[in-house]
């Protein structure tokens, strides 16, 4: 329905006086629909994820109101405030992933988390989603666009240096998220399609060095079970095993909802964290996932719009950047459940149980609304 | 300074554009690939994933039968089956596995191979939250301190299952058998279907002859677990068709007789009920505790048992396999009699021993001062050598094993006892095959009275005593009498296979049976005073074996011949002898005389059966459980 009215939207300040309303307190009413929808949906899920766990749930629902005033708070800061403070914070979140690997806490072999008196403990690389791309975005429309080979270069720079700090932590999925998030804002930028070639020739390269001399054993391990799960059906291979079988077994129409059996006799691990997709193809199957993508990808259109409607270089690359890194959340996640890319620890956005990414989404949905919402007449 | 404002140009915004287009379309590609993944999962693929879900969360599982019990004759309990606890482990569930073994030791006592039979298992692949069993058989008073403990053990749990309980074991072990965890050899051999839910096997005796039908036919049921292997609801049953419950012959009271006459001693009872062949008592003693070998018993308690110098494991009355010494003399005289080597009247000089040839080698009578002129009878109350010599000789060896081999000597005759020896009835191939000797005549003096190469087991004297008693109408040993329920006995009992055994003057039975009789109760018979005050008449004979060749002339004196070094004692019977209720074969090991040890036994089991235990069952109600079944 929405897609027509979605494309040609026009500009907020022609519209009336709910349009007024929404202007002045800086939201975006259709995106903000889409969250909610989106959200609400989430908590139905991750009701049967959770295994009628209420509690759950509730947590989930303080976390979203938390993630939504966050969102609040974002909007109503005009565009120019990030790029005004984004080499700060970007140094700020520099200094915190160097101190997370000299004096960072955490679990599972991993430093992900800053513990600083007085402060709730804090995960640098979470703001570093956010940052870096504020950083790219900052300082690539300093110059004209497309950007110079050499401003390239050091934007992929500013991008890599973050990436790799958090690699060490060892947090794979959130690396590839804030890498992602940068280089979308060097692409958007203009770099040629020569370099963009060169890029991937250059990935395609590197990957089976990363194989030897970056990735941890289990990071291999993961790559070879997806590959083939049933080499390991009751280790590593477990998880993917029965997650295909969730989604598999959900059929068109699924098994409804609180009835799939993969995820409630407990053979479905991590049903209501990174393995909550499996659980709503389960119940609500196919017309399940397929309302679930079409609703993200209405987000996406919605914010892309956005983007493309924006009035500076900044708020466009930045808005861009964002849009791409939430889809990237989403294809990489559903893509790890259902078997076709690694295991790596990314959460389906809004859905999946879960603080610090929701309310670092829901942030980057703030900066969004607020380069969409706050405009200069300075052209018709 | 507005950033930005002077170079936002439409070039830029262009270009912007043109990349947002780009991502849009590689934003829609890779989502319909996405949904082209779930397609391929859901739709093409949904039969395989619905399969694996299945297969995942419904568990076909087998219900074992309970196993048939086993009564005795009188409907007494001798064979049942009781929950057993034992304590497993969930891996997965368990916080600190090390720390969690050391703490359970602590608390329960937990042998050393056990816990690492349980790191073997640990080690091996399985499946996520199996149970792995740890201690088997706990007591109730370490499952009481496991329920006080239970919550410093997530992941440990008290299961229980049923296994086998012999009530009366030290009586009865010998006689059924008894059942085991299921090794690797059974494995191979049983049907892995119907065993499906089975950890245990009979091993020996009765456990194992009919351990198809006390078995039973497994049951399945379909499950729904979780992914901890947790049933949460039964979704379809077919039960288990539990094993035929066994009524043995057995009577428990004569048994516990038998073990009770021969207490503190070495020896074996069978006792026949003849009419029937049914095995009324079963005694080797010493016995040992079954039920320490159902659920596995310990390697010391092994060892001792193994190493007992008074061999409570082996089974005597089935397995020991002795010479038969005298008793083999009412089968001898029945050989000599049909045979025509002798008859009532022939009267034979004993000098005190008895020569193949002048100057030859003294085959001694047990009597060194020789009892004159004997015939027949009295040869057979005063157990004399030299009448059976001689007609021992004139028989030969081929005559003496054909007439032996018809009393089901050098066979198992029986029909369902497992495990029995043949015992060793030789002959002259025999001897030439095993030895590379011919058969020399000498040989049959030894054989005439059961000595030389001949051995017989505790069975098959009491067998080949029930033919006597039956007057040459065979009837197999056999220790099932019913099967309750609506299946017939003719159904698992092996069919007879023996032919009576028919004598030229018929009347030779009634013959030797009263030559017998004058061992119990003539004037100068062996075991007459076992025989007196008795109200009833009974038919006998005495019998020593050698445990060790003697040379020729050599005096020994009891007393310096250490007391394992000693005959054994023997004694065969029946009573009473003109319609007989019970024959007995009695081996006393190292007992001395067969008159003096073994004849009193068997009196003391004829006046039981035929005396005491009526006399109980009328005076006293002796309750049933299925009345309408005695007689």
């Amino acid at each position: 329905m929405a897609l027509g009215s979605l494309l040609n939207n026009p500009a907020n300040h022609h519209l009336g006086r709910s349009r007024g309303f929404w202007s002045a307190i800086h939201l975006d009413p259709l995106l903000l629909l889409m969250l909610l929808l989106l959200m609400g949906g989430g908590l139905f899920v991750l009701y049967s994820g959770a295994d009628r766990n209420i509690e759950v749930v509730k947590a989930q629902g303080i976390r979203f109101g938390v993630a939504l005033v966050v969102m609040f708070v974002f909007a109503q800061l005009d565009p120019a405030v990030f790029r005004r403070w984004a080499p700060w914070l970007y140094a700020a979140g520099m200094v915190g992933l160097v101190a997370v690997l000299l004096v960072g806490v955490g679990a599972k072999g991993a430093q992900r988390w800053l513990a600083i008196p007085g402060l709730p403990r804090f995960q640098p690389s979470e703001f570093m989603k956010l940052v870096v791309p504020m950083m790219a975005a900052w300082y690539l429309s300093r110059h004209f666009l497309p950007p110079r080979l050499s401003h390239v270069a050091v934007g992929l720079i500013l991008v890599l240096v973050p990436m790799a700090l958090i690699v060490q932590q060892p947090d794979l999925g959130t690396s590839l998220l804030v890498g992602m998030a940068g280089i979308f804002v060097v692409f958007f930028a203009g770099m040629s399609w020569k370099l963009i070639s060169a890029f991937f020739a250059l990935v395609s390269v590197s990957a089976p060095m990363m194989w030897f001399f970056v990735m941890r054993d289990y990071q291999k391990q993961r790559v070879l079970t997806l590959l083939d799960p049933q080499s390991d059906p009751l280790g590593a291979g477990w998880n993917i095993i029965q997650s295909k079988t969730a989604i598999g077994s959900g059929g068109m129409d699924g098994k409804g909802w609180l009835q799939g059996t993969q995820s409630h006799l407990e053979f479905l691990p991590e049903s209501h964290t990174d393995f909550i997709v499996a659980v709503l193809a389960e119940e609500f199957g196919f017309i399940g996932m397929l309302l679930l993508m079409t609703l993200y990808f209405l987000i996406i259109l919605r914010c892309l719009y956005i983007a493309v409607t924006a009035q500076d270089s900044f708020s466009r690359l930045l808005a861009g950047a964002l849009t791409m890194t939430f889809f990237i959340y989403v294809f990489v996640n559903v893509g790890m459940v259902s078997g076709l890319l690694p295991v790596v620890g990314v959460p389906l956005p809004l859905v999946s149980y879960g603080g610090t990414s929701g309310v670092t989404l829901m942030a980057a949905f703030g900066v969004l609304m607020s380069i969409h919402t706050h405009r200069r007449m300075i052209s018709a | 300074m507005a950033w930005g404002e002077f170079k936002d140009t439409a070039a830029e915004r262009r270009l912007f554009q043109r990349r947002a287009v780009v991502m849009l379309v590689l934003v829609l590609l890779m989502m319909i690939g996405l949904l082209a993944r779930m397609y391929q999962l859901q739709i093409v693929e949904h039969e395989i994933y619905t399969t694996l879900s299945d297969k995942n969360r419904v568990q076909v599982q087998s219900v074992p039968p309970p196993r048939g019990l086993v009564y005795d004759r009188n409907n007494l309990l001798l064979a049942e089956n009781r929950p057993v606890f034992s304590l497993t482990l969930v891996p997965e569930r368990v916080a600190g596995m090390e720390a969690t073994l050391a703490r359970l030791s602590e608390i329960l006592d937990i042998a050393e191979e056990d816990i690492e039979r349980f790191k073997r298992r640990l080690r091996e692949p399985r499946r996520p939250f199996q149970e792995i069993p740890l201690s088997y058989d706990l007591g109730e008073e370490e499952i009481a301190r496991m329920a006080v403990h239970r919550h410093e053990f997530p992941g440990v749990e008290v299961r229980a299952e049923l296994v086998r309980y012999y009530p009366h074991s030290e009586l009865t072990a010998h006689a059924l058998g008894f059942v085991g965890r299921i090794n690797r050899e059974e494995l191979q051999r049983i049907d892995p279907v119907n065993y499906a839910g089975t950890n245990y096997i009979g091993k020996s005796g009765i456990e194992r002859f009919y351990e198809q039908v006390l078995h039973g036919t497994v049951g399945y049921q379909h499950v729904e677990t979780n992914a901890r292997g947790r049933i949460l609801r039964v979704l379809e049953r077919v039960n288990p068709v539990p094993g035929e419950d066994l009524q043995l012959h057995l009577d428990l009271r004569l048994q516990r007789k038998a073990y009770q006459l021969l207490e503190g001693r070495r020896g074996a009872i069978v006792a026949i009920e003849p009419e029937t062949g049914g095995i009324l008592a079963l005694a080797s003693v010493p016995g040992f505790d079954a039920n320490k070998f159902v659920t596995g018993i310990s390697v010391e308690d092994y060892r001792n048992l193994s190493t007992d110098i008074d061999k409570p494991l082996f089974n005597r009355a089935l397995r020991g396999q002795y010479p038969p010494g005298s008793t083999i003399k009412p089968m001898m005289a029945i050989a000599a009699l049909d045979s025509g080597v002798t008859n009532r009247e022939r009267r034979i000089w004993d000098p005190g021993y008895f020569q193949l040839r002048e100057g030859g080698r003294r085959f001694r009578n047990w009597n060194r001062s020789g009892d004159g002129w004997v015939d027949l009878k009295y040869s057979m109350a005063r157990s004399n050598d030299v009448y059976f010599y001689e007609v021992g000789v004139e028989m030969g060896v081929s005559v003496m094993s054909e007439y032996l081999a018809h009393f089901g000597f050098g066979e198992d005759a029986t029909l369902d006892v497992s495990g029995a020896l043949s015992g060793l009835l030789p002959t002259a191939d025999w001897k030439r095959a095993a030895r590379n000797e011919p058969w020399y005549p000498g040989d049959s003096v030894n054989m005439s009275i059961g000595q030389g190469f001949m051995l017989a087991t505790p069975l098959q004297l009491a067998t080949a005593t029930t033919l006597i008693a039956n007057r040459g109408v065979w009837v197999e040993p056999r220790l099932l009498k019913d099967i309750r329920g609506d299946r017939s006995v003719d159904e698992f009992l092996p069919s007879e296979t023996h032919e009576p055994l028919i004598l030229k003057n018929p009347d030779d039975w009634e013959y030797v049976v009263d030559t017998m009789e004058e061992v119990m109760h003539g004037a100068r018979g062996t075991a007459r005073s076992s025989g007196q005050g008795a109200s009833y008449r009974m038919a006998g004979k005495t019998g020593t074996a050698q445990v060790f060749s003697l040379a020729e002339d050599e005096e020994y004196d009891e007393e310096q011949v250490r007391e394992r070094l000693r005959d054994h004692a023997l004694f065969v019977g029946f009573a009473p002898s003109d319609n007989p209720k019970i024959a007995v074969a009695v081996i006393v090991e190292n007992g001395g005389g067969g008159s003096s040890t073994a004849a009193p036994v068997a009196r003391a089991l004829f006046d039981a059966w035929l005396e005491e235990l009526p006399a109980t069952e009328q005076s006293s109600v002796i309750s049933q459980v299925n009345p309408e079944e005695g007689r």
